[in-house]
């Protein structure tokens, strides 16, 4: 704090006016057709190798990758220079958590519409980058379908089935299915269910079409029965002992890991890394090819190119080829990036995929399947993250703080939506 | 001057200068503005600029990614003025505040006075004391929230093995904002440390002889000549302090994952309020904005009070006027200066070179 913040000021505008200056004079063609193409990502999506390959069958094409360490990076950077109207990369890549905000801004993105793309992705990939007046402002990449991750260890030691298709039909089908199987584990173990209810909650509203907003974005959450029965189940699930109340990512739910923290988990694609590397010397994990209430998809990113690109024509073929089927099946050999291409989740090789530390689970068939069991595309609005940040405090302060109950928390989170407007 | 050579019938007015003296004039003159003002052409651009910017920002509605809407005039600072949230942040700001504040003022007191003394392996200590602020606050961060952990932490295994019990770091509002506090004294302590040792340092030993004659012990010395003749360095620690206190943003981020600062807000700062609402969910700059007026008001404000407290308790125990040349010594308010003049104790003087510091003209 104190002398830092100022240092930190002075030096994001120095850089700043530095980079302003370097992108103008950067991404000027020389006339010759030839043209440098700046792509922008973060975290790993597997592209290393790609580009070298479309810079070698395209010889006047030049790719600068910048690569941002975390999305949360990408993100500002995202925002500060949509704002100011320059400042961005050609192609820019983008979370689906973003696009409610983005979405707001179609004239800021190339339409990315064509027939070379059509029917390439799985439907609802291509919905959630698609305005409301039709525009499609990205190519998806990835995709986090999700299926149900659990100790088979634990459940071979309360005496239950811990084979994966046994434990998929043990699991069952809906939410409620899921919790009464829970209170079977837990009569004969004293390791928690699972990790907490805003977990849970948070695979449950992804599952409901319009939770917190109506279609026109009028906000809906405080009086939507289902939003408050939802709520209700989770938490009572909490009180009966499932819940290990471990808010996810806290350092007391990695640490978890190491021990027998909880059971089962709601495990998207990228999950299975996060548990191989929390739980690194923990056996037994595996995965189970169901998923509660239908499927289930959380996360993903697209890649989109910005409307003041100075080569939209070159960044849209390079966005084109990057994802499609073949390549994103390099990027998820690569990576392990899944992908959300019709013909990549058909594809032998991705099929073939096992994993080992989920004592060889086939997650290639698995998230295949689970991936075509999507068929909801929840509608996010504007106010959908700060509505779900609410609530997810809401079942926090109830399952993981145990500072409130759950009547006069869910008056905390009436309150919280209101502050929105 | 002998011989005039203008040949046609310019009088020549004597006392007109040449253009040379004019500029010569000129250089004196203007000059030394000129050479300060590059910090004030920097401030004018980094910090004044953006000061009324924002206060024209927070009288719009203004959106982080679509820009300027319509013209509101109040409306933002009753918006954010009737918000339950922003006095919750409010009272967490000034809680963690006090809490960091005075541990980190007295504490750094106490061990300048130690340093002070003469002990064994000075230098290693000196610098001892500076190393926790040496290390990233990132990494603070990370190592303090492994410690604080509710259910893993290392402090709740402690508290549990000696039978007090867990305590819910993360659950109630003072024990989040001691922890919060703790990592803030943690990385602060030993910088204000070495602010208060160069300006004990500055005393003239002789005084110190004086009082011993008197029959002054070490506690009586260190009440009635350190801390008078330090009026001025205090009063510097204590100003920043609460500029730095009031605007604690980093650690109390980095307490949780989500960086909302608690389920229930337990410790949620204004400036991570003021974050949330311009890059949180909301992307609402103009409120943003609103707040952080807000809190500039309130800062000068508690700044002022601050001045005035410590004035009066630091004179109240001072020697009617301090000679001027202790008042000046006390300015050597700088670590480096400190370290050269070690050796030569009372003879330091406080022309020391460095950046001068406000309390100069106090």
């Amino acid at each position: 704090m104190r002398t830092r913040i100022t240092t930190t000021a002075a030096l994001v505008t120095a850089f700043g006016l530095g980079l302003a200056g370097c992108s103008s004079s950067g991404q000027e063609g020389d006339g010759s057709g030839k043209v440098t193409l700046t792509l922008a990502t973060f975290n790993e999506f597997g592209y290393e190798d790609l580009i070298k390959e479309y810079m070698a069958a395209h010889p006047n094409v030049t790719i600068e990758h910048k690569k941002a360490a975390t999305s949360n990076e990408a993100r500002d950077n995202m925002n500060t220079r949509l704002a100011a109207g320059s400042g961005l990369s050609d192609i820019e890549a983008i979370e689906v958590d973003w696009l409610p905000e983005l979405r707001q801004y179609p004239d800021r993105f190339v339409d990315l519409k064509s027939d070379s793309v059509k029917d390439r992705w799985l439907p609802w990939k291509v919905k959630q980058a698609t305005t409301d007046d039709g525009k499609l402002i990205g190519y998806g990449t990835d995709i986090g379908p999700e299926a149900i991750c659990y100790r088979a260890d634990l459940f071979k030691a309360a005496g239950l089935p811990s084979d994966r298709d046994q434990v998929a039909t043990f699991l069952g089908s809906t939410w409620e299915d899921y919790f009464a199987a829970g209170k079977k584990f837990q009569a004969k173990s004293k390791v928690p269910w699972m990790e907490s209810a805003g977990s849970i909650f948070n695979a449950m509203v992804n599952q409901v079409p319009n939770a917190y907003e109506d279609n026109d974005g009028k906000v809906i959450a405080t009086e939507n029965p289902q939003v408050r029965q939802m709520y209700d189940t989770v938490l009572q699930a909490s009180k009966d002992g499932l819940s290990a109340g471990l808010a996810q990512w806290s350092t007391d739910w990695t640490s978890s890991f190491q021990r027998n923290g909880f059971a089962t988990m709601v495990c998207p694609a990228w999950m299975l890394g996060v548990i191989e590397g929390n739980g690194a010397n923990v056996k037994g994990w595996d995965v189970a090819n169901t998923f509660p209430g239908g499927g289930g998809n959380w996360g993903g990113s697209f890649l989109t190119v910005p409307a003041q690109s100075k080569h939209p024509n070159e960044a849209k073929a390079l966005a084109d080829w990057l994802t499609a089927p073949e390549q994103q099946v390099k990027a998820f050999q690569a990576k392990g990036t899944f992908p959300s291409q019709e013909a990549a989740l058909k594809s032998p090789e991705l099929l073939a995929a096992t994993r080992p530390y989920f004592n060889d689970a086939p997650t290639g068939k698995i998230l295949a399947e689970r991936a075509k069991a999507v068929t909801v595309v929840p509608f996010k609005g504007p106010k959908y993250s700060g509505i779900n940040d609410a609530m997810q405090q809401a079942l926090g302060r109830v399952d993981v703080t145990k500072t409130d109950s759950a009547a006069a928390s869910w008056d905390k989170f009436v309150t919280a939506v209101k502050a929105l407007g | 001057m002998p011989t005039v050579t203008t040949v046609g019938a310019a009088p020549a007015a004597a006392p007109t200068p040449t253009l040379r003296q004019r500029l010569s004039r000129w250089d004196v003159r203007i000059s030394p503005y000129l050479y300060i003002s590059p910090f004030f052409i920097l401030f004018a651009l980094v910090g004044l600029f953006p000061l009324l910017y924002t206060f024209w920002v927070s009288l719009h509605q203004w959106n982080l990614i679509g820009g300027q809407g319509k013209f509101v005039g109040i409306g933002n600072y009753s918006y954010v003025l009737e918000q339950p949230q922003f006095w919750v942040g409010l009272r967490n700001t000034f809680s963690i505040f006090l809490l960091s504040g005075v541990a980190q003022t007295l504490g750094a007191l106490a061990l300048a006075a130690v340093l002070d003394q003469n002990i064994r392996a000075k230098t290693f200590w000196r610098m001892g004391v500076l190393l926790p602020y040496v290390v990233a606050p990132v990494a603070v961060g990370v190592i303090f929230s492994k410690m604080f952990a509710d259910q893993s932490g290392l402090f709740n295994a402690l508290l549990d093995k000696v039978g007090i019990g867990a305590i819910g770091w993360h659950a109630d509002v003072l024990p989040s904002h001691i922890a919060i506090a703790t990592m803030v004294n943690f990385r602060w302590t030993g910088y204000v440390t070495l602010i208060f040792l160069a300006a004990m340092q500055a005393i003239p030993r002789e005084v110190y002889e004086a009082a011993l004659m008197d029959g002054a012990g070490r506690v009586r010395q260190f009440f009635s000549v350190t801390i008078p003749m330090l009026r001025p360095t205090i009063i510097f620690v204590v100003i920043t302090a609460t500029i730095g206190g009031l605007q604690i943003f980093d650690e109390p981020r980095v307490f949780d994952q989500s960086g909302l600062g608690g389920s229930d807000r337990q410790w949620m700062t204004v400036t991570m309020y003021i974050y949330e609402l311009g890059w949180g969910p909301q992307k609402n700059f103009g409120r943003a904005a609103a707040v952080s007026w807000v809190l500039f008001l309130i800062i000068i404000l508690v700044g002022l009070i601050n001045f005035m407290i410590t004035r009066r308790i630091a004179a109240s125990d001072a020697p009617k006027s301090p000679p001027p040349e202790a008042v000046a010594t006390g300015t050597g308010a700088n670590p480096d200066a400190a370290a050269a003049h070690r050796s030569t104790n009372g003879a330091a003087t406080g022309d020391a070179p460095g950046p001068r510091h406000p309390e100069v003209t106090l």
